[in-house]
């Protein structure tokens, strides 16, 4: 699997006033010199902000603030409502999507995987299928870490400037 | 997770699809008043989740509604690979013209259901394949599309089936195909799909799979069946020790540490992380190790699920150390995983760093996790050591 993001890779993150989004978006944010995290989206939460990122009702509205199309999501939302969240990305343009949420039903997961191949150009990577794609955390890692290579020994939200001992 | 026949034709008749006019019961007496019902001769079919029923009595005919509780009586008490019968079938003896064969299944690599459709019914659709290949019609269908009747048409009339047969077969697969969708199914076939004297269809037995990730929001008809929440409907029973791990898991909603496997080997595991837990499941196994248990750690669970899973394993008989490993996580915790493991130590009354073999989980909050370790001496790994040979550093346990 090639390298798909960098660091002006644009994304906004769905679910994000979620207690592990709100972490995930602060260690994109502290990774490297900042990751592009453009927006994010709770229904029922337009106008709050996490961490300075602002938040909206939908992607829709997240696309129109920022002005142009936005390359990836990342989505933390609980599996009950992961489908739709997925569906609402690739509709409105998003050509890459992280899935953080685990036990997300199969059926669920291949019509995101369906929508996004007749889509065609958007992918996804769901954790549900480490098997067949890249496990979530490499791909949730590189998505959060743009211009880390999403390689064994380098990718993880700590980073490799974090001291280690061992 | 499985259903039981009686379940299994439950479905399928709620699916609109003609099925015999059985009955279920759990007593030889209510075995009887089916029989008296049915009015005919009838088969007792045991209500086992394992194969080879016929072979092992669990099939038994019977002429009169006497012979039919006598039978039942029998049935009911049969044990069947390890299995008693959770009450028996019965069914009445059909006069079949032809026996069919109507499936779909989950193609995991395609990521599709696909439509089965064979002429040559009552014997394994795997056997007909090996076989007779140009007996078994396959189509693929969409997961968001919605399927047409003509879909299953070209199934049916691939293997050759035309005429009335043809038109009076297409609703049946179509409607198998959504309820296949609807339920969630892994796996759903009416075989054998029996046609009568009288040329109508009908289903004469059924197989369903449902997905365990779907059975929440199939909990309405779930219920409707009888199936209860703690029934795991693998295949073999749960063990003590593999359902303390679900009750572990069930102690709050936040993230998975448990999904436990028991297994009787001396080193107990706590792992996981993105198909981590296999990897370092099938590492530890080539070093020589032999795991106490398989379980899953991920999406970032909280200390007191982390620390209930190490007690948990900690506690198995014959368990001397765990090996604490999950491939670099990003979500999960590092911090919050050690915490827990720790904390289980303490409260079992044993040296972390003498009961954990070796901590090696890289990723978010590293450097919070490997100070909490350092604090109680336990030897710990980052990302430069791999998950292969932390499970070796697992295996041949501390240095001396």
């Amino acid at each position: 699997m090639s390298i798909l993001i960098d660091e002006t890779t644009t994304f906004i993150v769905q679910g994000i006033t979620g207690r592990e989004a709100v972490n995930l978006t602060r260690e994109c944010l502290d990774y490297g010199r900042g990751a592009q995290v453009v927006g994010g989206v709770t229904p029922g939460r337009k106008g709050r902000d996490v961490h300075g990122v602002p938040v909206f009702d939908t992607v829709d509205q997240a696309v129109a603030h920022h002005g142009r199309p936005i390359d990836g999501s990342v989505v933390t939302v609980p599996p009950a409502f992961t489908k739709d969240a997925v569906f609402e990305a690739i509709e409105n343009g998003v050509k890459l999507v992280v899935i953080v949420t685990e036990r997300i039903p199969r059926r669920d997961v291949a019509e995101m995987v369906e929508l996004a191949a007749l889509r065609a150009g958007a992918s996804s990577a769901p954790t549900a299928w480490a098997s067949s794609f890249p496990t979530s955390s490499r791909w949730a890692a590189s998505a959060a870490r743009p211009g880390t290579p999403p390689s064994p020994t380098r990718a993880g939200p700590s980073g490799s400037s974090r001291a280690r001992a061992a | 997770m499985r259903f039981f026949e009686y379940e299994a034709r439950e479905l399928v008749k709620r699916a609109g699809i003609p099925v015999t006019d059985y009955g279920f019961a759990t007593t030889a007496q209510e075995a009887r008043e089916i029989a008296v019902r049915i009015g005919e001769p009838v088969v007792i079919k045991s209500q086992v989740l394992t194969g080879g029923r016929m072979k092992a009595g669990g099939v038994q005919f019977a002429d009169t509604p006497d012979e039919a509780a006598a039978k039942a009586e029998h049935v009911l008490g049969l044990e069947i690979n390890g299995h008693m019968p959770r009450g028996v079938l019965v069914d009445p003896k059909a006069r079949v013209k032809q026996e069919y064969y109507a499936g779909v299944v989950w193609d995991g690599i395609r990521k599709q259901p696909v439509m089965l459709f064979s002429d040559m019914g009552g014997i394994d659709i795997e056997e007909v394949a090996e076989a007779h290949p140009d007996h078994v019609g396959r189509g693929h269908f969409s997961n968001i599309l919605p399927l047409s009747e003509h879909q299953a048409k070209e199934v049916i009339a691939s293997v050759g089936v035309t005429g009335r047969q043809l038109n009076r077969l297409v609703p049946i697969l179509t409607a198998l195909a959504r309820m296949f969708v609807e339920r969630d199914m892994t796996l759903a076939e009416i075989n054998p799909l029996g046609e009568l004297e009288d040329g109508s269809f009908v289903a004469l037995d059924a197989h369903m799979d449902m997905e365990n990730e779907a059975r929440p929001r199939q909990a309405a008809v779930l219920d409707e069946l009888g199936v209860g929440e703690e029934e795991t409907r693998q295949a073999r029973e749960a063990t003590e020790f593999e359902l303390a791990g679900e009750a572990v898991d069930g102690m709050d909603h936040r993230g998975v540490a448990g999904n436990v496997t028991e297994f009787d080997g001396d080193l107990g595991l706590v792992i996981g992380a993105g198909g981590g837990s296999l990897t370092l499941f099938d590492a530890v196994r080539a070093h020589g190790g032999r795991p106490a248990n398989y379980c899953e750690i991920g999406g970032n669970p909280s200390v007191r699920k982390a620390c209930g899973l190490a007690k948990l394993v900690l506690q198995k008989p014959g368990v001397d150390k765990i090996a604490v490993m999950m491939s670099i996580v990003s979500n999960t915790r590092v911090d919050i995983v050690a915490r827990g493991v720790i904390k289980a130590c303490l409260e079992l009354g044993y040296d972390p760093a003498e009961k954990i073999s070796i901590f090696r989980i890289p990723g978010a909050w590293e450097e919070e996790g490997f100070k909490i370790l350092e604090r109680y001496g336990v030897r710990y790994a980052d990302r430069s050591t791999s998950l292969h040979d932390a499970a070796r550093l697992a295996v041949e346990g501390a240095p001396a």
